[in-house]
Parts: structure tokens; C-alpha cells; sequence
């Protein structure tokens, strides 16, 4: 029996303990733990050169390493090493934190996604770049917008996307339908003499991706912007809570009540519409330019291959707005090679090495002129559609705290279209978290 | 640590841990014993310091500090946290983040029980039918092993992959089942899930534990006629609850802490299924490491408190074998003189 | 004479004769009610042996299948296809060296928190000393602290004293959580075996290196077994701190290089390459411990008759 109350008694003196020491600790201090200092001088100047290491997720089609290859072969001495981060977009960001917050030095050249952009230039874990340092008039200009921050151009722009509508050209030619729906209208009208044909018989109409995940604060930001509204102003200021907001909200949660999207829409991401189009579930689907590749197999997978065109996404009044996406270059401040860190970007983001990617790789360029460029568009005939989506195209709240701004987006919107809460309630919420963040 | 203790005369000293059973060890309690002890123990008592005293030390700190909110006027984050006392603590239970706060801590517990519940009776299952004598025994002990040799991350995938919209699972059950979306089903997910990953932890210790009971005990217990229910209760259950014990207190402390799996399984940020460590990841997702900290703080006591309630309350004996100890005595005293004399014939012949 | 042997020897107690153990009589039970208990006993054992093994043959079964009907849902594969084999060991991937890896820092650590936790345990189980209780708590106290917030105060300790990239700055941080099961497990084993035995021993000449050696460690070997197994699994899966000290692919362990597979573009998840290097990291396990079970286990406890 004592034995038994020395136990929980040590236990509980062990925590006891344990907490005085930290407070003690802490007593002490006084000082921030982790004050960051400030790499003002680094900001000015680019200098130094060595090898460098370059930071991204792997590039499947190995058209990254082969511009890296490239590279290396012609700066023997300044080397770039690529260092991968794993395939999660979540956790590639928690790599690129922890390592900016003490301030390695392994992390030179980081490829960011664009909503990442803002976040990092404003905690100074990534450096402005010089003016002249990327060709940015023969850019898409949302590309370049998206790489800014407050007027300073802090990422090369290195690929971009943008969303399409994917739509079955064979039942809309069946059911009599000349063009393809501009508006939701359009497309409704567009679905009701299509589920009335035989051969469309249990498919559903439209889908998307509705997963309480990144994508859904996409798609929630595009059925925003085509119904006219916006989420934060140009000062940050967020807008949700207007009658343009409502009504492209409402479009998502009148989808799921009516409906007109299948209902397990709720569980989608880009890979799960891409499959219910593929099968013939839907006969509309929001996704981004990869899914093409897919579609189009000839080895039997895709039971739509030649029966499905593409066009913008839908709107209210017209064609709709896509949401950006994409990745840029940026420098880090804590590398000590700047000058070649900024050769290397130069480089790999040039016009001339987009052009050899585009070899291998699907990733759309940032250089509008290579979507002109026939040899490129015999080969993905989609690329047109894409550059007007991509022209059109708004990035997503270019806010610092992204990360609880898209969290409360999606919070919000996930429990309007699950029936939790009304749009009204949902989008007054969101303003009010939106507000809080914006602080 | 003990430096030096007096030896006091055998039996005269009540100690505290002086145990009826053992009245000869007090006379054993030397300088040299203690300093074998800490020459034993102090490898392992520095590991631990330097893995997990520093963090832990390095979180409690940054838990009284909080970042300064707003941006300065360039659009810089600033530079410098503020001590604030315990308001981090604080805000955890106050409006919005206090409802989620209590949120994560129901999901955490309600997680807790019913796995660890499922788990030791699974568990127990499994230690009994690898303990068996039968063809194909060992074959049935490596495909007990497959689910916890499978990385948690590959498991959770796994699951994921079987409880999609249009996935096996579904097919199986001929259900439309949104597994993945907010839900009771989701919880349900998890814990299918959680269960069939650990269940084989608790079932191997205990396994363990039950291959060193006595066959003789079960002999002695067969001729009284004692069935095999009679045999699991009054000597199974009994001679295996230290081990057990462990086990789960082991799967506790996990189960507590748990995150990967609802993680992976069902996404962050889905309030049905989210724990206080996804809590404690989020907020330090989102910059707000004074709160994390806070939070890993808060989850560490909660599990110490589980702990210390745990051990007070079933644990009793957890580090030590009353049972066992009561069976072999009396025949302890009996073989001992056997014994001597077979280890001599093992030295005499080597 | 086997330990085994010393073991019967010492475990025998006065209820049975020493002869009893060879004529036991069975209860005598009606046949009919004997073979329904024994079916319903193997149906249990199947239904244990599904449960575990369904969910592992459906990751195996998607790890057969072509990337392109990777969603099929029939029992089979159709077309069977090693695709997904071949992508994993692909040369860019290194995930030979992976694995290599991973047997180098899971190995390491058992064997440290075998040698640590033997001790550990030893000494709280054997030895008498003041603070007993407070060691133990301290031990699990460890075991509390929620594992993703130790990741960036040990990052920043590595990057300090140069630890980045190396095997140590896994192994150190895996050996927190395998030294306190390994000591408490042990010492709970350790505990339940009759001091009287090591006694004898010593009595008998031996000193206390040798009767701990010759006498406790073998007869806890079931529990020192099982405290590696599960201590190499756990390793061996460990993920978030392998992953952030190390970023040289040289280094980086089986579940870091599996994290780093990327399907045709960023949308679409490897999930058949995942589960064709899930089944490759836990076949070689499971052949090994049933290998090792069968050498170690059944030959220690072979004089226990169950």
C-alpha cells in the first residue's frame, strides 16, 4: 500500500517539480526566447557564391532536375544540391518553417506555393528580389501579383494554374445543346435536358471539391469572385459578408440541396472529381489543367477519352474567375551564398528553361507567349482555355496569417454546405474571424 | 540519489518499502548498492533529460510569451514576443478557442477510453490464441504483428484509402457511408482504425507476461478441476495484470497524444474527429507558438493526472508481482535447496 | 540441466507431486460438447486472423494494381502489375538505402534501450536504493510530453551542436520513448520472477553479475523479446523527427523517403507506390521477429508446458 501512494505521490512531485524548474526558468529570462534578428543588410545585397541547396517537393516528370543538371554543369563550383521535402503541401511548409525560425543555413533557394507567399516575405524568411531580377512584363501578370508582396517582388514566378471546366461534349451535343454554359444558369438548364437523357441515367451534374481541405476555400473563392464579390479588399479588409459573397455561396449550398452535385461531392478532392468525371458520373467538373493527361488515356482507364471538352469555369453574368495557383522561387536570408542563390533563380526561372520543362512536364509556365506556341498546343490543346482562365484568374486572400484565414474560410463554408449552418450565419461568422486575423 | 546509508541492524529500520516478504533485504541496503544503482540508472536518466526535459522546459517558457499581433508599417511580422503571463492559458478555455479547446479534449477522451477499452480486450484475445498450442501457431503470432509493423503513416493512407466515398469498405457493407466527412462515422473511423493498429501491442506483452506463468500452475489447477473460464480468471487474469497494466498504461499515454491517425484518416481541421495534440500542431501551424506551447502544455498534465489516477486507482501493483510472488513463495523455500544442487551439476559438468 | 529445468525445479509447488505433471488426468469430457468447443475455438482464431490480416491484404492488393485502376475495388488484382514495385525502387527514390537506414537507427536504438532498460530495470527490481518511485515517475513522465511539439526546441538544439544529418539525432530522440517502456516493462518482469532463484545461485558461489546473467536475464526473456520487438517496430516507423533532422537522402529512413513519393503531379497521391513500400517495410519485419520468436522464445520457455 505505500508503495502505491509513494507512486502517484512521485508522479505527481515529478510534474510539480518539473513546472517550477521551467517557471524558475523563465524567471531569469526575461528576454524573448527567439528574438529574430533582423537581416536588414541581407536585404540589400546579394553577395557571396557557393554551393547552394534548392528546397521543393519532388518533381515527378524530372524536368526540375534536368534544369538543375543543366545548371550544375555549367557552375561547377557553385552546385546546386536539391534537397526534397515530402509530397504533403502541409508538411513541406512546417519544413521550410522550422528551418527559417533557427535560421539554418541549409535552406537556400525555397519552392513556395503562392499562397505561402505573403506569410514568408512579412516574417523576413524570404528576401525581396532586385527589380531587374525576373522578366516580369512577359509574365501572366496574375503570376506576378500572386510573387508580390506590398509592392516588393519577393518570389520567380516558377509555374502556375489555373481552374477549367471539364464538360461532356457528347451529352450536351445529345440533348441538343449548341455552346458551352458560360453561367451556373446556363449550366443547370444545360443539366436538366441532359439527366433526362437515357444514356445519363444516375449521373449527377456537377462536381467539385468540397472536402474541408485548401481546395474548398478554391472553389469557395471562385464561386465568390464569379458571383462578383470578393473576400478581402485590396487593403486586407475582408468582405465576405455582402450580398455578392451570399449569392456565390449559395451556389455551392443550393448545389448540395438540389442535387445537382453528387452527394458524396462532400468528401472530394482534385483526385476523387477527377475520377467521378472520368467514369461518367457527372457531366461537369470543376478541376485544374493535370486531370487532362487522365482523360484522355487510352489504355481503357477513361471511359470519357473523346467525349469531353473544356472551357472557362461558370459564372453568375458570364464567364466565372478562376482561383490562382502555382509556385514560386525565393531567396532565404540565412544562406550565405546570395549571389549565386540568385543567379540560380534567374536562371531556372528564365523563359528559355520554362520552354525545356514544358518537354516534360505538364506544370503550366508563367510566360504567356508559350502558350501560343504551336508545338506546345498540339500537344495540350487545352492550353488556350487556360491562358484566358489564367488571365481572368484572382489569387487567393493575399493575407500573412493564410493559414488561419483558410481555416476559418473553410470552416465556415464547409458548415454552410453541409446543411449546419444558413449562408447568412456562416458568412457573418466568417467575417467576424476574418476580422479578427486581419487585426 | 543515495550517497551513503547506514546499515541498520536487519528488521529494526521500518522503511518505507519494506516489504513483508523480504525482511533480508533491508540488510543489504549499502553504500555500494546505491552507487550500483545510480551507475545503472544514470544513462538512462541523462537520455531522457536531454531528449525531452529540454523541450518540455523550452515549451512551459514559451508558453508565457506571446508574439506581438499586427504588422508594422512595412508589412513585417514583429520581431518581438511579449511576456504575458499565463494569458495563454487563459484564452484556452475562454470563447471561441475555449469551445474548442473542450472539444479536443472530449474527442481525446472519448478517443482514449473506447480504444484503449477495445484494445485490451482485443489485445487479451490475441495473447490467448497466440499462447495456444496449435499448428500454424507462429504463423498466427507474425499476422498478429502486421498491423502495428505497419508505419502509421502508410496506415493511415491505408484507411483512408478503404473508407473513401466509393471505397471497399463501402462495397463491403453496401452502405454510402461519408466516412471521411464530419461525423459520428468518422469517429467510428478512427477508432476501427486505431484499434486494429494497437490492439497488437497489448496483445504481445501480455503474451509475454503469460509465458512465464508456470505450466505447473495450470496442471495443479486442471486436477482441481478448475475449467478453462475458472483458469482465466483466477490465474491468468491475476498472474498477467502487471503486465497488462503496463501495456496499457503504455497505450494510454499514447492514446492521449494521439494524432497521425485522425490526422491522415480524416484531415486536419474536422472538429469530429480533432485531438489536443492536432489542436497543438494547428496552433503552432498558424505561428501561434505561445499557445501551442500552451497547449502541449496543458495535454501533458492532463496525461500526467491520467497517469497518477491510473496508478493510484487499478495500478497498485504496477511495478511490482504480489501474485506471483505469494504463489512461488511457498514453493521458493522448497526448491531452493533443489536448485542449489542442479546448478552445481551444471557447474560440475561444464 | 537448462534453465528450464532449474526453472520446473523451483516452480514446482507442494500441490504437485513431482510426478504429477506426467499423470495428469484430464477432466473426461462428453465428445460432442469437446468438438463443438474446439470448432468454435478455431473460428475465433480465423476470425482474429482476419480482422488483422483484411486490411494488410487490401494493401497489398493495391499495391498489384496498375496506377491507372488503382480505385478498383475487385479482391484481385486485374491486370496483376508490379508497376508500383519497380517506381519504389526507382534510383532517384534511394529507398534500398532507406531501408538500410532504418535497420541502422531501429537497430541502434533496441539495442541501446535493451542495454539502458536491462539495467534501469535491474537496478529498481534488485537493488535497494532511496527514490525508487520518483525514478520510475520521472521515466514515464517522458512518455507525456506530446510528441510534434519536441520537434523544433530538438531542431534547434541539433543544428547547435552539429547533430543534422546524422544517424544520432534519430536515435537520441527515439530512444525517449523506447527507454521508459523498455524500463517499466522489464522491471514489471523483473519483479514477477522469484528473487529466491538469483539467491540460490549466489548462495551457490555465483556472483551477481553471473546469477543476473545466468539466471534473471534468461528467464526474462520473454519480456526482454517482446520490449525489442516493439521498441524496433516503433522505431522503425518513427517519422516526424526523422524527417526534420535530416535532409540528406544518404541518411533518411525508410518512412521519410515513403513521405517523398510524389504521384504524376501534385494532386494526385502515389497511393499504390505507398502501399507497395508499406508491404516491403513490413514483410522483412514480420519474417524476422517470427525467426527470432522461434529461436529465442519457444527455446527458453520449451520446459513450460502450456
Amino acid at each position: 500500500m505505500r508503495q502505491r501512494r509513494r507512486t502517484w505521490q512521485t508522479l505527481l512531485a515529478t510534474t510539480a517539480s518539473l513546472t517550477v524548474a521551467a517557471v524558475a526558468l523563465t524567471g531569469c529570462g526575461g528576454t524573448a526566447p527567439d528574438a529574430k534578428s533582423t537581416p536588414k543588410a541581407a536585404a540589400a545585397s546579394f553577395e557571396g557564391k557557393g554551393p547552394i541547396n534548392y528546397v521543393s517537393n519532388r518533381d515527378a516528370s524530372g524536368a526540375a532536375n534536368k534544369s538543375i543538371e543543366e545548371w550544375n554543369a555549367a557552375h561547377p563550383e557553385e552546385k546546386v544540391t536539391f534537397i526534397e521535402l515530402p509530397d504533403s503541401a502541409d508538411a513541406q511548409r512546417q519544413q521550410l518553417i522550422q528551418n527559417a525560425q533557427i535560421k539554418s543555413d541549409t535552406f537556400s533557394v525555397l519552392n513556395l506555393d503562392v499562397v505561402w507567399t505573403s506569410e514568408f516575405a512579412a516574417n523576413k524568411w524570404i528576401m525581396p528580389l532586385p527589380a531587374d531580377a525576373v522578366p516580369t512584363d512577359k509574365m501572366i501578370p496574375a503570376t506576378v501579383n500572386a510573387a508580390t508582396y506590398r509592392d516588393s517582388l519577393v518570389g520567380a514566378p516558377y509555374y502556375t494554374d489555373g481552374a477549367l471546366l471539364y464538360f461532356r461534349s457528347d451529352l450536351l451535343k445529345a440533348a441538343g445543346i449548341a455552346a458551352a454554359p458560360k453561367t451556373w444558369d446556363e449550366m443547370k438548364t444545360a443539366c436538366k435536358a441532359i439527366l433526362a437523357l437515357p444514356e445519363a441515367a444516375g449521373m449527377s451534374c456537377y462536381a467539385g471539391q468540397f472536402d474541408k481541405n485548401e481546395a474548398l476555400t478554391v472553389n469557395f473563392s471562385e464561386a465568390v469572385a464569379s458571383a462578383g464579390g470578393t473576400i478581402v479588399d485590396a487593403d486586407g479588409k475582408p468582405t465576405v459578408n455582402t450580398a455578392e459573397a451570399k449569392k456565390g455561396l449559395n451556389l455551392l449550398v443550393d448545389g448540395f440541396k438540389d442535387g445537382m452535385f453528387p452527394s458524396d461531392a462532400i468528401t472530394y478532392l482534385e483526385e476523387q472529381g477527377r475520377r467521378a468525371f472520368q467514369d461518367g458520373k457527372v457531366v461537369f467538373l470543376r478541376n485544374w489543367p493535370f486531370v487532362y493527361a487522365s482523360l484522355t488515356a487510352t489504355d481503357g482507364s477513361s471511359k470519357v477519352n473523346g467525349k469531353f471538352d473544356i472551357t472557362s469555369i461558370p459564372g453568375t453574368d458570364g464567364p466565372g474567375v478562376s482561383t490562382l495557383g502555382g509556385r514560386s522561387l525565393a531567396i532565404s536570408p540565412f544562406t550565405p551564398n546570395k549571389a549565386t542563390a540568385l543567379e540560380f533563380v534567374k536562371f531556372f526561372t528564365s523563359q528559355e528553361q520554362a520552354q525545356k520543362r514544358l518537354a516534360l512536364s505538364s506544370r503550366a509556365p508563367a510566360y504567356a507567349s508559350l502558350y501560343a506556341d504551336p508545338t506546345v498546343v498540339a500537344k495540350r490543346p487545352f492550353f488556350p482555355t487556360l491562358l484566358t482562365s489564367l488571365n481572368n484568374a484572382q489569387p487567393r486572400p493575399k493575407v500573412v496569417q493564410y493559414g488561419a484565414t483558410t481555416k476559418a474560410i473553410q470552416e465556415e463554408a464547409y458548415a454552410a454546405i453541409t446543411g449546419k449552418k444558413d449562408t447568412d450565419t456562416a458568412l457573418k461568422d466568417m467575417q467576424a474571424k476574418l476580422t479578427e486575423l486581419s487585426k | 540519489m543515495t550517497t551513503t546509508t547506514t546499515v541498520p541492524p536487519a528488521g529494526a529500520q521500518p522503511a518505507p518499502d519494506t516489504r513483508p516478504s523480504r525482511p533480508r533485504k533491508r540488510a543489504r541496503r549499502t553504500a555500494g548498492e546505491g552507487r550500483m544503482a545510480a551507475l545503472l540508472l544514470s544513462p538512462t536518466l541523462l537520455v531522457l533529460a536531454l531528449v525531452i526535459a529540454y523541450p518540455l522546459l523550452s515549451a512551459v517558457h514559451q508558453s508565457l510569451f506571446r508574439a506581438e499581433s499586427g504588422l508594422d508599417a512595412d508589412g513585417f511580422v514583429s520581431d518581438v514576443d511579449a511576456f504575458v503571463g499565463l494569458a495563454n492559458y487563459a484564452d484556452l478555455f475562454a470563447g471561441e478557442s475555449g469551445r474548442r479547446f473542450l472539444n479536443a479534449f472530449a474527442n481525446t477522451t472519448f478517443f482514449t477510453v473506447t480504444t484503449v477499452f477495445f484494445e485490451t480486450v482485443l489485445g487479451l484475445c490475441l495473447a490467448l490464441a497466440m499462447n495456444r498450442a496449435f499448428r500454424g501457431r507462429s504463423f498466427l503470432r507474425a499476422s498478429i504483428l502486421v498491423p502495428w509493423a505497419v508505419p502509421t503513416a502508410v496506415s493511415g493512407l491505408l484507411w483512408r484509402w478503404i473508407f473513401q466515398s466509393d471505397g471497399i469498405a463501402n462495397t463491403l457493407i453496401g452502405s454510402e457511408i461519408l466516412w471521411t466527412a464530419e461525423g459520428d462515422a468518422s469517429k467510428l473511423a478512427v477508432i476501427i482504425a486505431e484499434v486494429w493498429k494497437t490492439a497488437p501491442f497489448i496483445g504481445l506483452l501480455v503474451l509475454a507476461g503469460m509465458q512465464v506463468i508456470p505450466g505447473e500452475v495450470y496442471e495443479a489447477a486442471k486436477i482441481d478441476g478448475a475449467g478453462w473460464w475458472r483458469q482465466l480468471g483466477s490465474i491468468t487474469l491475476p498472474l498477467v495484470k502487471p503486465t497488462l497494466l503496463v501495456a496499457v498504461l503504455f497505450r494510454m499515454l499514447d492514446a492521449l497524444r494521439m494524432f497521425d491517425l485522425p490526422f491522415v484518416l480524416i484531415g486536419p481541421g474536422k472538429e469530429s474527429v480533432e485531438t489536443l495534440s492536432m489542436l497543438a500542431w494547428d496552433e503552432s501551424n498558424q505561428l501561434r507558438y505561445g499557445s501551442a506551447s500552451a497547449f502541449a502544455v496543458v495535454l501533458f498534465l492532463y496525461v500526467a493526472i491520467v497517469a497518477i489516477v491510473f496508478v493510484k486507482v487499478l495500478g497498485a501493483d504496477v511495478t511490482g508481482a504480489k501474485e506471483l510472488k505469494l504463489l512461488s513463495k511457498k514453493s521458493a523455500k522448497k526448491s531452493r535447496s533443489l536448485a542449489t544442487s542442479e546448478l552445481k551439476k551444471a557447474e560440475a559438468t561444464r | 540441466m537448462t534453465i528450464s529445468d532449474l526453472r520446473n525445479a523451483a516452480t514446482d509447488s507442494g500441490a504437485v507431486a513431482p510426478d504429477a505433471r506426467t499423470a495428469v488426468v484430464r477432466p473426461q469430457k462428453p465428445k460432442a460438447q469437446r468438438t463443438w468447443r474446439s470448432y468454435s475455438v478455431y473460428a475465433g482464431l480465423a476470425l482474429i486472423f482476419a480482422y488483422c490480416l483484411a486490411p494488410f491484404y487490401w494493401m497489398l492488393v493495391s499495391s498489384l494494381r496498375r496506377t491507372a485502376d488503382i480505385f478498383d475495388n475487385t479482391l484481385l488484382p486485374a491486370p496483376f502489375s508490379l508497376e508500383n514495385y519497380t517506381k519504389v525502387f526507382d534510383g532517384s527514390t534511394m529507398f534500398g538505402q532507406a531501408l538500410l537506414n532504418s535497420l541502422i537507427v531501429a537497430g541502434t536504438t533496441t539495442t541501446f534501450a535493451l542495454v539502458l532498460g536491462v539495467s534501469a530495470a535491474y537496478a529498481i527490481s534488485r537493488l535497494d536504493f532511496r527514490f525508487k518511485s520518483v525514478i520510475l515517475g520521472v521515466i514515464i513522465a517522458t512518455s507525456m510530453f506530446p510528441g510534434i511539439s519536441v520537434v523544433v526546441p530538438l531542431l534547434r538544439l541539433f543544428t547547435d551542436i552539429g547533430w543534422i544529418n546524422t544517424y544520432q539525432a534519430m536515435i537520441v530522440p527515439n530512444l525517449s520513448f523506447a527507454i521508459p517502456l523498455a524500463v517499466w516493462n522489464l522491471t514489471t518482469f523483473m519483479k514477477a520472477l522469484p528473487f529466491d532463484l538469483e539467491e540460490a545461485a549466489m548462495i551457490d558461489g555465483c556472483t551477481k553479475w553471473q546469477a543476473f546473467r545466468k539466471v534473471l536475464l534468461p528467464l526474462a526473456a520473454p519480456g526482454v523479446f517482446t520490449t525489442a520487438i516493439l521498441t524496433f517496430i516503433h522505431s522503425w516507423n518513427e517519422f516526424i523527427i526523422a524527417l526534420s533532422m535530416v535532409n540528406d537522402p544518404k541518411i533518411q529512413t525508410a518512412t521519410v523517403a515513403i513521405s517523398k513519393f510524389t504521384g504524376a503531379t501534385e494532386f494526385q497521391a502515389p497511393f499504390g507506390e505507398q502501399m507497395a513500400a508499406g508491404v516491403i517495410v513490413t514483410v522483412p519485419l514480420v519474417i524476422m521477429v517470427l525467426i527470432f520468436q522461434r529461436r529465442i522464445v519457444e527455446g527458453l520457455t520449451a520446459g513450460a508446458s502450456k
